[in-house]
């Protein structure tokens, strides 16, 4: 009874946490070359994307584990994992969503995502991913009328092989840094989108990735062309169950953006965060990255980070098309024992880019949190701009907030402002609202909301209300 | 490069009266320094100015030992005109002169610490190379209630009788209670390819006042690196300028402790950069107790091919909250050439803080050329008066009359 009434404490706390009971087929444990023929074998590659796979692995045996970000872990043993992981009823996969395993469904359903036709969320495509594999995809047949492919990675290796060999790992190479490779190495699915020229994506796609296996590292692979253009907007969520483990989430993200083209991307991501001790929890060391390539070109990064035990990802724009634009909006919270290094990188290579730079960091209880970014502006990139803010709440004094810019300025004709803040909420404002009648806890989370609100509503509506909600919940019992 | 510093480390040591002691500790910096080398970018304090390149590329090989034991002549005429001060003259790296003549004699201590070695808290090969070489240090004590009536001014004169050579420098200076200093660092170099390493240490008590002026103005092809570390005990203030100007290469170091309450920082400087000169401020500010303050200015014009770095940290430890932390940098980039890095940088484990950073780097002002010439005036004389109205915000920040206008007509700034 103990027991019971204590899971359903702790489930309060972060109600994605419970596990799904799943026959799993794994890959044997530990990084090799067998494993990596495994994932490809599993997932019937064709030979060039095994040839990928290996030069990755070859690359990533040279590589040395980065440890210059300030949050520091435990040394991850790589042969320690299991590199893929599936449920067993995926094997041969289902027709359609009356073939699914319906504790994946309910999985799902208790996630607050209905895949089954009449409970679809309106107006946004989810693919679904389930530790290793992605389990659904809903509103494809709308989205092929358009021409829009829309479908998990591995199913666009086998039909789509001319879109994925020109794009995938043209923005992050193999030869990247350690977590990269290792991703391009090991990657078992993830999404991929394309959209063809001139065309604005009638809805928004989404992903979403869950955790479940437990001693499992995920690593997916997002890759997003947009032609000519085109435009999108796209959502990604995740959560993962409660565990005492530390468990890795090691993703890379590639947006493409030709001439004229948009593409929107946003994230909310809501890892398990380990417990108030500071037990537990994912880390998230993302590589995301988008590449401007064409003229008039657009990439938005909008981030929401609430979640993962430790955080460490640069969501970053390489601003190679003249008149192209990127934007960074973040919100980063930590709460309790949780740690995140996180920010952007705006490389200006063509004439006349912009770029903005809009990041709120709020850290509470013992946690500690860092915004770190670059923003480069090449000799070439004539006409420039950029603006970044950065702004730090903190509560407590056992909390600590860092901001770590780097500012490289190499033209003459280009501009650079960039401002940062540290500061606490005010008394006053506090006194203020207690005045009018609302509790201490609501009146942080007002002015909490109003602190974010610049990033907030970068979000798409669906995803605005529940990063709202998130903020909220992230930092109960952090005050008083 | 290892068999000359060991050579010169050798016939360093054998000019010296030094205990068998303190020449193992001696050998024990050397031998660091052997395994480090000179910083390079692989380093992160080091990222923008790889000193080991710029070493190589501006000197080549380099030699430690300087044989100090015939004395220079002082050249009066480079004393600076019209303002009575007191003197240190370094000529070469030999102390020549020490002269504190408008001074109160019992106020002020001399102690010659050439054969205790101190420690320096600088993580970098520099300090290991400073304390393996210095030959002659001296602490200056200024006693409890005392202010100087006068400046002291610190004269660095290199001559051609040196080239290719290490020069390295050691000054301690402590200030008691309600005791001010006011002091300028003077560099004349009519030498060539030199690498002038200088560490200063100033220890603050209670209410004291420290004002620190740097001044390197003159053209001169020399490589420095200057280390200042400041320690602050309650109520007392600390003012740093720096002009950084005339050098091919000059990285100046400010960390500053606040160790007591309500002690203060300021750190102002200016980057005027030409040719191919690359030059860098790096700041550190401690707040390490409550209600302490500090303040950074930074302003850079830069022509030609030039390069200025700022790096600025404001460390905030978890007890001392009501902090105040601003810093704010500057640059015109005056041709497509030039560059400006900057790494402002914030670490606060305290949530009672005000502490904010600004920077902000670009061409000068179109609009503003455009107002001036539609007022009669030449495209060369807008510039100059838009630039001279930029830097003149951070002269005027310097709050000794005296060493304002100094420094006002040194730059040719006219209000």
């Amino acid at each position: 009874m103990d027991n019971r009434q204590k899971e359903i404490d702790n489930l309060k706390d972060y109600k994605y946490g419970f596990t799904t009971e799943i026959e799993n087929t794994r890959a044997p444990k530990g990084l090799n070359e067998d494993v990596i023929k495994f994932i490809s074998n599993i997932k019937k590659e064709p030979q060039w994307m095994l040839d990928f796979r290996l030069k990755a692995y070859e690359r990533f045996k040279q590589l040395k584990e980065p440890d210059w970000q300030k949050p520091k872990y435990p040394k991850i043993d790589y042969q320690d994992l299991y590199y893929y992981s599936a449920p067993k009823s995926m094997k041969d996969k289902p027709k359609n969503l009356d073939d699914l395993d319906p504790k994946l469904l309910e999985t799902y359903k208790k996630l607050g995502i209905p895949l089954q036709e009449q409970k679809r969320l309106n107006g946004i495509a989810v693919d679904a991913v389930f530790d290793s594999v992605s389990v659904a995809t809903t509103f494809r047949e709308e989205l092929t009328k358009q021409g829009i492919i829309f479908c998990p990675i591995s199913e666009a290796i086998q039909n789509h092989p001319e879109l994925v060999k020109k794009y995938l790992g043209s923005v992050i190479p193999v030869t990247d840094h350690f977590f990269a490779t290792l991703n391009s190495a090991v990657f078992t699915d993830g999404s991929f989108a394309y959209i063809p020229e001139g065309v604005r994506c009638p809805m928004e796609l989404s992903t979403y990735f869950r955790i479940n296996a437990s001693n499992t590292g995920q690593f997916e692979r997002t890759l997003i062309v947009a032609d000519k253009g085109s435009y999108v907007s796209y959502l990604e969520g995740c959560t993962a169950p409660m565990r005492d483990e530390n468990q890795l989430h090691a993703a890379n993200v590639e947006l493409v953006a030709l001439d004229d083209a948009e593409i929107k991307y946003s994230t909310v991501q809501n890892w398990y965060p380990g417990d108030k001790d500071g037990k537990g929890g994912i880390y998230n060391f993302v590589t995301k990255r988008g590449l401007c390539k064409g003229k008039n070109s657009k990439i938005s990064w909008t981030q929401v980070e609430t979640g993962s035990a430790i955080t460490w990802k640069y969501p970053s724009c390489i601003l190679k098309g003249d008149n192209s634009v990127g934007e960074f909006y973040s919100i980063a919270i930590t709460n309790n024992h949780q740690k995140a290094d996180t920010g952007t990188k705006m490389i200006h290579l063509g004439k006349n880019t912009k770029s903005k730079i809009i990041s709120k960091g709020i850290s509470a209880g013992s946690s500690d949190m860092t915004y770190r970014g670059l923003v480069d502006i090449s000799s070439k990139a004539t006409n420039s701009n950029n603006y970044t803010q950065c702004d730090s709440l903190l509560m407590g004094n056992k909390c600590g907030a860092h901001t770590v810019p780097y500012i490289k300025n190499k033209n003459s004709e280009s501009n650079i402002a960039h401002e940062a803040t540290t500061s606490k909420i005010s008394e006053d404002q506090l006194h203020y609202c207690q005045q009018r009648g609302l509790s201490a806890e609501e009146a942080v989370g007002l002015i909490v909301n109003g602190f974010c609100k610049e990033v907030l509503q970068q979000l798409p509506m669906e995803f605005a209300v529940e990063a709202q909600k998130l903020v909220g919940i992230s930092l109960e019992g952090s005050v008083g | 490069m290892k068999e000359q510093l060991q050579k010169d480390f050798d016939n360093t040591i054998r000019n010296l009266t030094l205990s068998q002691k303190d020449i193992e500790i001696k050998k024990f910096y050397l031998d660091n320094f052997i395994n480090k080398g000179f910083p390079n970018r692989k380093e992160e304090d080091w990222k923008f100015s790889d000193l080991k390149q710029i070493i190589k590329k501006n000197i080549g090989e380099l030699a430690f030992y300087s044989d100090y034991t015939s004395t220079n002549k002082v050249d009066t005429s480079a004393f600076v005109d019209g303002l009575e001060h007191n003197k240190i003259v370094f000529i070469n790296g030999r102390i020549e002169k020490i002269d504190f003549d408008y001074e109160k004699k019992d106020q002020i201590e001399i102690i010659d610490q050439s054969e205790t070695i101190n420690k320096f808290n600088n993580n970098s090969s520099l300090s290991d190379l400073n304390s393996a070489f210095t030959n002659k240090s001296f602490k200056i004590v200024v006693r409890k209630g005392y202010q100087l009536l006068k400046p002291l001014i610190i004269y660095h004169t290199t001559n051609s009788k040196i080239w290719s050579k290490n020069i390295n420098l050691r000054l301690n200076f402590e200030l008691y209670e309600n005791s001010s200093l006011r002091l300028i660092d003077l560099f004349r170099d009519t030498s060539e390819k030199n690498f002038i390493n200088i560490f200063y240490n100033f220890d603050l008590k209670e209410n004291s006042i420290l004002k620190n002026y740097k001044v390197d103005k003159f053209e001169n092809k020399n490589i420095k690196y200057s280390f200042n570390n400041i320690e602050q005990d309650k109520n007392s203030v600390s003012e740093t300028f720096i002009l950084s100007s005339g050098s091919n290469f000059c990285k100046n170091e400010i960390n500053c402790n606040l160790n007591g309450k309500y002690s203060s920082a300021f750190v102002n400087g200016i980057f005027s950069l030409n040719n191919n000169k690359h030059h860098e401020i790096r700041t550190i500010i401690n707040h390490l107790t409550e209600n302490t303050k500090s303040y950074q200015l930074i302003k850079s014009v830069l022509e030609e091919s030039s390069r200025a770095v700022y790096q600025g940290k404001i460390f905030v430890n978890s007890k001392a909250q009501k902090t105040d932390g601003y810093q704010l940098s500057k640059a015109i980039l005056l041709n497509k050439d030039s560059e400006f890095n900057a790494k402002p940088e914030l670490e606060i484990y305290a949530d009672d803080v005000k502490c904010s950073h600004g920077s902000a780097s670009g061409s000068l002002n179109e609009d503003s050329i455009f107002y001036l010439m539609s007022r009669g005036l030449n495209y060369q004389q807008s510039r100059e008066l838009l630039i001279n109205g930029f830097l003149l915000d951070v002269v005027e920040k310097i709050t000794d009359p005296e060493v304002k206008n100094l420094i006002k007509n040194m730059i040719g700034i006219k209000e």
